[in-house]
């Protein structure tokens, strides 16, 4: 998450209900549903991400919140006007495109007064919004200039500039970063949610890199194959996926399939080919059911000797959530290592481990018989 | 629900804003370009009368008598002149295809592979004959190929030959003229194709093990075929039905059916002979031209995104 | 990837090619200096050929025509073309739309004599019922303008297809209506094809023979319709002429234009080379 010296909560607008509503959203191409039955809201003043792979349909709900394409079906409530029937140009709303899309005939300048003079504002008034808005950005000095005589950076900013000029009531971003390059996109990320957070205006982004959405959204959304799979905060997704899905599309995660031994209030035992799980909170199932068990990389300890009981949670965890395999691969990229331990099971595992003390990363190699095992605070069990 | 204002001016960028741009130019060729065509069809089916031509529906004594008359499609089958200049004219359009491409193709392969800054250059040489007259340019070889012409006369100077060669009116003249005319016309489609290769897949080619020849006509030629294709359509769909090239530089043993249609019209004065000549003549180019429409429908298909 | 041969081969094939197509323009040019009446043989420099151009009222008369025709045919094709172009680009479906692809890209390559003898049968029909139109520059102008409507279509199609779409649909996030959406972003940014268009339709039609012929009436006889004439009897010096004055002309033209082009982009990279390393 960004770093921010006056965080704006995410309020529900002046009467109560969410700022944003789409409701049963579908949009069918011929027999294919592009998008199907989308319900989502986000609040006033959030910044929303719509995340998941090409073809899941993000990018064809991005655009129906803009006008560019018509659902089949439902709903856009915008501050409790529904906006289906509206043109693009009719619109509280304005988007970034991925592209920049900016008009290559005009200056910077008149690129953001553009939607300024479709208003019909007044020329003193558009000057200072522009020149409010070039500070914004911090491009003044480039006011002159034509589209490409700018950086990939600079086209970026004017793109932005020109999308909050009108004070739209919806910000709409399309790939943001995409068009650039991996060193620029780290700083650029967290200006961009700067700028977003000062001017304070409700914000839906599109995009494939969840390292993006989960820096810059204060809730993600992530989809597949036209449905909404899980909304949430980024940890929440991160820690607590639904599904099995989400919990592979968001980083990396080691599943265990298994079946359901014991089912109680506060914990649950899972038994696997691998080894047997201790869940330390219990689940919405029963005993003998099917259910995965997902534990993230790095909450997995990985060591050539049997942990000492006094590390576990509770004593109850003693010789669950352990097992014993050998090093299969291993990747060393300075600030962690990981390793991919082949158990006796034959299942591959994946662990990562940080590089806390210069000295850490040297004590494992290829071939090495080790020790991985983990809490069951830190396991999400999943039926689906 | 906000309902969107419905101003003249909503009204004309809408649905009504869009059935306005297409109907302009549509209504224009439908009177213009579809219209003539059955007009012609019409005529073909009746003869010269004196100064006009019998119509072909007659409103008489309260009767509408329609006369179809095909007397000029049966006598299009039984001259065998006929048959003989459309066949002469589908062959010679064929060669000058065919020498258009011979010369064409290696021509765009290397000016495509040409140095990236030379290539706006030598684009622009290529057109400029394009942009100046064509009429002047066929002239030009009538005062080339003559008896008493350039050719000759140096060839006699430089004591090469004792008497001049009799290049001028025969069908080396007329393909010679038409290949001239022509080859732009196959060269930009065909470089306009090569030029947007991706020369990686030749390399891939090559690597893979094979020889800069195999790789051509594996890779590179079957890739082009849509520039080709476009080409040759451009090059033999107007050289059918050729005028003023035979005119100019053909002779006695160049049967164009351009010419005849002319004649018949100019000449004879017999219409609805040069009517039916023009039916025939579009039945047998319709193929290439549906050739030709399908190509550009592709081309043009990539459109929006 | 190019062996020394190919090299060769290459400069040799394009040398012959380029000698193919410019030789008979500079014989035509050449021989307009010719100051014997019988054009092959040379008989020395002179102007005398241009002075009796200057006097040639049937020449200057038909190129007047030619020109007012040419012009007319540029504005209307234009216009024509883009909305056809517009047509075909933006709306992927509509009722006729096979027909009309066809209608429009046709006359690029059916024979002119076939064009003009439609045309003018048509509108002889017509003038029995109605009265007219009588044939001259009105009928000319409309068979160039079929003709010239199929060459601007697909100048201006091709330069609508490499602009991105975004930027039309941009200008309608920000507040544009769809009139708008063309006059104050396409327009502009198809500018230059339109103007390539206007270009070649003038050049096309200042040079048509057969279709003038067929349209044309008394009085309204076209340069082109002068020259084929007359080169059609013979050899005749006054052709020289007026094709070392077209050559120069257009050729001035061309090269003029490609020097600016060349450079507007070279300052063009320039600049963004410049904004790339500066940021």
């Amino acid at each position: 998450m960004a770093t921010n010296p006056n965080p704006k909560p995410a309020t529900a607008s002046a009467n109560g209900k969410p700022f944003l509503q789409i409701k049963r959203i579908v949009k069918k191409f011929d027999d294919v549903f592009a998008v199907d039955e989308v319900t989502l809201d986000i609040q006033q003043g959030e910044i929303f991400a719509l995340l998941g792979s090409s073809g899941c349909g993000k990018s064809t709900l991005l655009r129906m919140l803009a006008g560019f394409e018509a659902p089949t079906s439902g709903q856009i409530l915008l501050a409790g006007q529904d906006i289906v029937g509206l043109a693009p140009y009719q619109r509280p709303i304005n988007m970034m495109f991925q592209s920049y899309a900016l008009f290559p005939h005009l200056t910077v300048w008149d690129n953001i007064a553009f939607g300024l003079h479709r208003d019909g504002m007044p020329k003193d008034e558009i000057a200072t919004r522009v020149g409010q808005m070039l500070d914004l950005v911090q491009l003044k000095a480039y006011a002159k200039r034509k589209p490409h005589q700018l950086s990939g950076g600079q086209q970026q900013r004017v793109a932005l500039a020109r999308s909050l000029a009108k004070r739209p009531k919806l910000l709409l971003l399309d790939e943001p970063l995409g068009a650039l390059d991996a060193k620029l996109r780290e700083r650029t990320q967290l200006e961009l949610v700067g700028i977003i957070e000062q001017v304070g205006v409700t914000c839906v982004m599109v995009t494939h890199d969840q390292e993006e959405a989960m820096t810059m959204a204060t809730r993600i959304g992530v989809m597949s194959e036209g449905k909404i799979l899980q909304i949430g905060k980024p940890d929440e997704i991160y820690e607590t996926p639904n599904c099995r899905f989400v919990a592979d599309f968001i980083g990396s995660v080691n599943l265990f399939k298994g079946v359901v031994e014991v089912d109680e209030a506060d914990h649950v035992v899972i038994a696997s080919p691998e080894c047997r799980h201790y869940v330390s909170h219990g689940i919405t199932g029963t005993e003998g059911m099917e259910a995965h068990v997902a534990v993230r990389p790095e909450k997995i300890a990985i060591q050539t000797e049997p942990p000492a009981d006094a590390e576990r949670d509770s004593l109850a965890e003693v010789g669950f959530n352990m097992a014993q395999g050998e090093i299969k691969d291993l990747a060393y990229l300075g600030s962690l290592t990981t390793y991919h331990v082949r158990l006796d099971s034959g299942m591959v595992v994946k662990v990562t481990h940080t590089n806390a003390a210069r000295r850490d990363s040297t004590n494992l190699t290829w071939g090495d018989r080790v020790y991985v095992w983990w809490c069951g605070s830190d396991v999400v069990v999943l039926t689906q | 629900m906000a309902t969107a204002t419905h101003s003249l001016h909503d009204k004309l960028t809408g649905a009504w804003g869009r059935t306005l741009v297409i109907s302009v130019p549509m209504v224009f060729l439908l009177i213009v370009f579809l219209l003539p065509f059955l007009v012609v069809f019409k005529i073909s089916l009746s003869e010269m009368d004196v100064v006009f031509f019998k119509d072909v529906l007659v409103w008489k004594d309260d009767v509408i008598a329609i006369t179809l008359r095909f007397g000029n499609y049966i006598g299009l089958t039984q001259d065998s002149l006929y048959l003989e200049t459309y066949l002469s004219s589908i062959k010679f359009a064929g060669l000058t295809t065919a020498i258009c491409l011979l010369i064409a193709y290696p021509f765009a392969y290397f000016m495509a592979r040409s140095p990236a800054d030379m290539r706006p250059a030598l684009l622009m040489l290529v057109m400029l004959p394009f942009w100046t007259s064509f009429l002047l340019r066929v002239y030009a070889w009538k005062m080339l190929l003559t008896d008493s012409g350039v050719f000759n006369n140096i060839a006699m100077a430089l004591g090469l030959i004792s008497e001049p060669i009799k290049m001028m009116n025969t069908p080396f003249s007329l393909v010679l003229g038409m290949v001239y005319t022509y080859v732009p016309f196959m060269i930009l489609p065909l470089y306009a194709n090569l030029v947007k290769m991706d020369l990686r897949l030749l390399e891939a080619a090559l690597d893979l093990g094979a020889t800069p020849w195999q790789a051509f006509w594996r890779v590179t030629v079957p890739l082009s075929k849509s520039g080709i294709i476009a080409g040759s359509m451009l090059v033999f769909i107007p050289c059918v039905g050729e005028f003023v090239i035979p005119e100019l530089l053909g002779g006695p043993q160049t049967l164009m059916i351009g010419r005849v249609l002319w004649d018949e019209f100019f000449s004879n004065n017999d219409w609805p002979m040069a009517a039916t000549v023009a039916v025939v003549m579009v039945l047998l180019i319709i193929v290439p031209l549906a050739l030709f429409n399908k190509y550009q429908a592709e081309s043009t298909a990539g459109g929006r995104a | 990837m190019k062996l020394n041969a190919g090299a060769v081969t290459s400069k040799v094939w394009m040398g012959a090619v380029f000698l193919f197509l410019y030789m008979p323009i500079f014989t035509l040019i050449v021989l307009s200096f010719n100051a014997s009446p019988m054009v092959t043989s040379w008989g020395g420099w002179s102007l005398r050929w241009y002075n009796e151009l200057a006097k040639d009222k049937e020449i200057i008369s038909g190129f007047l025509l030619s020109l007012e025709i040419a012009f007319l045919t540029a504005c209307s094709s234009v216009v024509l073309g883009t909305l056809a172009a517009m047509s075909l680009h933006r709306f992927k479906r509509f009722t006729g739309r096979t027909l009309f692809a066809g209608m429009v890209n046709s006359p690029l390559v059916m024979p002119e004599v076939i064009i003009g003898l439609s045309l003018l049968l048509m509108l002889v029909s017509v003038q029995r019922l109605f009265g007219f139109p009588d044939r001259g520059v009105g009928t000319i102008w409309l068979g160039h303008t079929l003709l010239g409507m199929a060459y601007a279509t697909v100048v201006v199609q091709s330069r609508l297809q490499e602009m991105s779409p975004s930027l039309e649909e941009a200008a309608q996030d920000l507040g544009c209506r769809p009139l708008q959406v063309f006059f104050l972003i396409t327009l502009p940014l198809i500018s230059q094809a339109i103007g390539s268009a206007w270009l070649l339709t003038f050049t096309l039609s200042l040079d048509d023979v057969v279709l003038s012929a067929f349209l044309s009436g008394p009085g309204s006889t076209t340069m082109p319709i002068v020259i084929f004439s007359r080169a059609r009897l013979g050899l005749s010096p006054s052709v020289n002429t007026v094709a070392t004055l077209t050559v120069a002309v257009v050729s001035i033209g061309v090269l003029a234009a490609s020097i600016w082009i060349s450079r507007a982009e070279r300052k063009r990279a320039a600049e963004m080379a410049a904004a790339y390393r500066a940021a």
